[in-house]
């Protein structure tokens, strides 16, 4: 268990140390997230009822388009050099590999929220900073993780991998999305935890599903 | 590594089919080799010789037949057979923004090999990197990226080697290291299977030569039993069969290397 943990975090730590390097991943989620809440701020009258209506599905649609381009990066740069296949050739079962990689990309999607929310917070007037919403964060988080790493892989070796994966990607997360956002919708009109249960219910579930299916998939996906 | 046994078959292939679309690329292919053996494969381009090394690399599954490596099977235990094989295919698969030492302790540590950085030097030395191993792999050049991919396929001390064209890109010194580590190899009970064009070369590294064509061993023979001339004429006569490549001399590998530099 500890030796799977061991290169589970060293999958991930040698991905945040490219990154550090590159800063390509961080770079385009951060970057095309921003640029889609300021847009919206141009695009909509954000008067505080509007802002309460329509902020929460602009901030997680805006991550998860944002989540296609970092995620097709993230795997671009592991075909670019054949590494992932350096990675196939080591002793470690392709599940290690799958969770390795999504726990990079869970790191890249979370570094790259802490850039975003409080942008969001002030962009749309919107107090979401409580303990609710590292909740609803850490659950989309993990989901987007799970399903992107699986659908990257898959989709880095067809020829118009930049279409495939938000094709794959974007209706598969749409339950995810949906909880996620009613969540914070529930977060922004001030309401508890009991009034979003459900829909933070339906979110652990998607992730828990995900992560197993992904994890089982991804070794058929790797090989030719 | 085990010990030098020569006649227990460490890398066998029954049946091996595998197609890519239309295209039957391994056509029932039987091979084997044996421990403290190193078997080279020949073959014009397209016969199938890197399929066959990255099917017994677990990196592509057969469509028909059955792979062992190390008396594991390809397909149902592959995690064991990368346990006890090391390879080199055509890309040093290293990442660029990555030193050569960092590149290496990373493989050491999937590889989970428990003093890892003594290990790093030790095979660093061997394939003489030590002077470069703080460099990014992307500023290094191609024969020493090569030399790099080589340390990290000996990191985990496996028993069977397996090289395609392992000598591209490769300078006079790194040709030298790379036959050394070969000849260790098959001396120590290990077994090498390795593909190349280069003839000459081929036929001084490998204990036994053998012609894929068509998805097929065509032609399998000892070294000791003949001459480079009658494998020339084989390889001639099996090339012509689906490609008009000759085989590439030592004089072109090395014109070959100097482009790639």
């Amino acid at each position: 268990m500890i030796g799977s943990l061991s290169i589970v975090w060293a999958l991930a730590r040698k991905d945040l140390l490219l990154e550090a390097r590159n800063k390509d991943v961080i770079v385009s989620i951060a970057g095309f997230s921003l640029l889609v809440l300021v847009i919206f701020t141009f695009a909509i009258d954000l008067t505080p009822e509007n802002a309460r209506l329509v902020g929460p599905g602009v901030l997680w649609a805006s991550v998860a388009f944002a989540g296609v381009v970092g995620l097709n990066r993230a795997f671009a740069l592991e075909t670019e050099r054949d590494t992932l296949e350096g990675l196939m050739l080591a002793p470690v079962s392709r599940d290690l590999i799958f969770l390795g990689k999504a726990l990079g990309n869970f790191l890249f999607i979370a570094l790259a929220l802490v850039i975003v929310l409080p942008l969001f917070t002030v962009l749309f007037n919107l107090a979401v900073f409580r303990l609710e919403m590292l909740a609803i964060s850490l659950l989309a988080t993990v989901g987007f993780s799970a399903v992107g790493t699986v659908f990257a892989a898959m989709s880095v070796r067809v020829r118009a991998r930049e279409i495939m994966l938000p094709m794959l990607f974007l209706p598969t997360i749409a339950p995810l999305l949906m909880a996620v956002v009613e969540s914070t919708g529930h977060l922004v009109a001030g309401r508890s935890w009991t009034d979003m249960s459900q829909w933070l219910q339906l979110a652990v579930a998607f992730d828990v599903v995900f992560l197993i299916v992904s994890a089982f998939v991804f070794q058929y996906v790797l090989e030719d | 590594m085990t010990s030098n046994v020569h006649g227990e078959p460490t890398v066998r292939a029954i049946g091996l089919q595998k197609s890519f679309g239309p295209v039957g690329v391994l056509r029932g292919l039987d091979m084997q080799a044996r421990a403290g053996e190193t078997l080279t494969l020949f073959g014009p381009n397209g016969a199938g010789k890197t399929t066959l090394l990255r099917i017994l690399a677990t990196l592509t599954r057969p469509d028909g037949g059955t792979a062992f490596v190390g008396g594991f099977d390809t397909q149902a235990q592959g995690e064991l057979v990368r346990r006890v094989t090391g390879s080199v295919l055509h890309s040093p698969m290293l990442y660029g923004d990555l030193t050569a030492r960092e590149n290496l302790s990373f493989f050491a540590r999937m590889f989970r090999i428990p003093d890892a950085a003594h290990r790093v030097v030790e095979v660093s030395e061997r394939m003489q990197i030590t002077d470069r191993l703080d460099e990014r792999a992307r500023t290094l050049s191609h024969g020493f990226q090569k030399r790099v991919a080589l340390a990290r396929a000996i990191l985990h001390a496996p028993r069977v080697l397996i090289l395609d064209e392992p000598e591209t890109g490769l300078d006079q010194s790194a040709l030298k290291l790379l036959h050394d580590l070969v000849d260790d190899y098959r001396s120590n009970g290990g077994t090498v299977v390795m593909t190349t064009h280069a003839l000459e070369r081929g036929l001084e590294m490998g204990d036994r030569v053998a012609i894929l064509a068509r998805g097929k061993l065509v032609f399998e023979q000892e070294r000791s039993r003949l001459d480079s001339n009658a494998v020339r004429e084989a390889y001639k006569h099996y090339a012509g069969l689906e490609s008009a490549d000759g085989p590439r001399t030592d004089e072109d590998e090395t014109g070959r290397s100097r482009h790639n530099q």
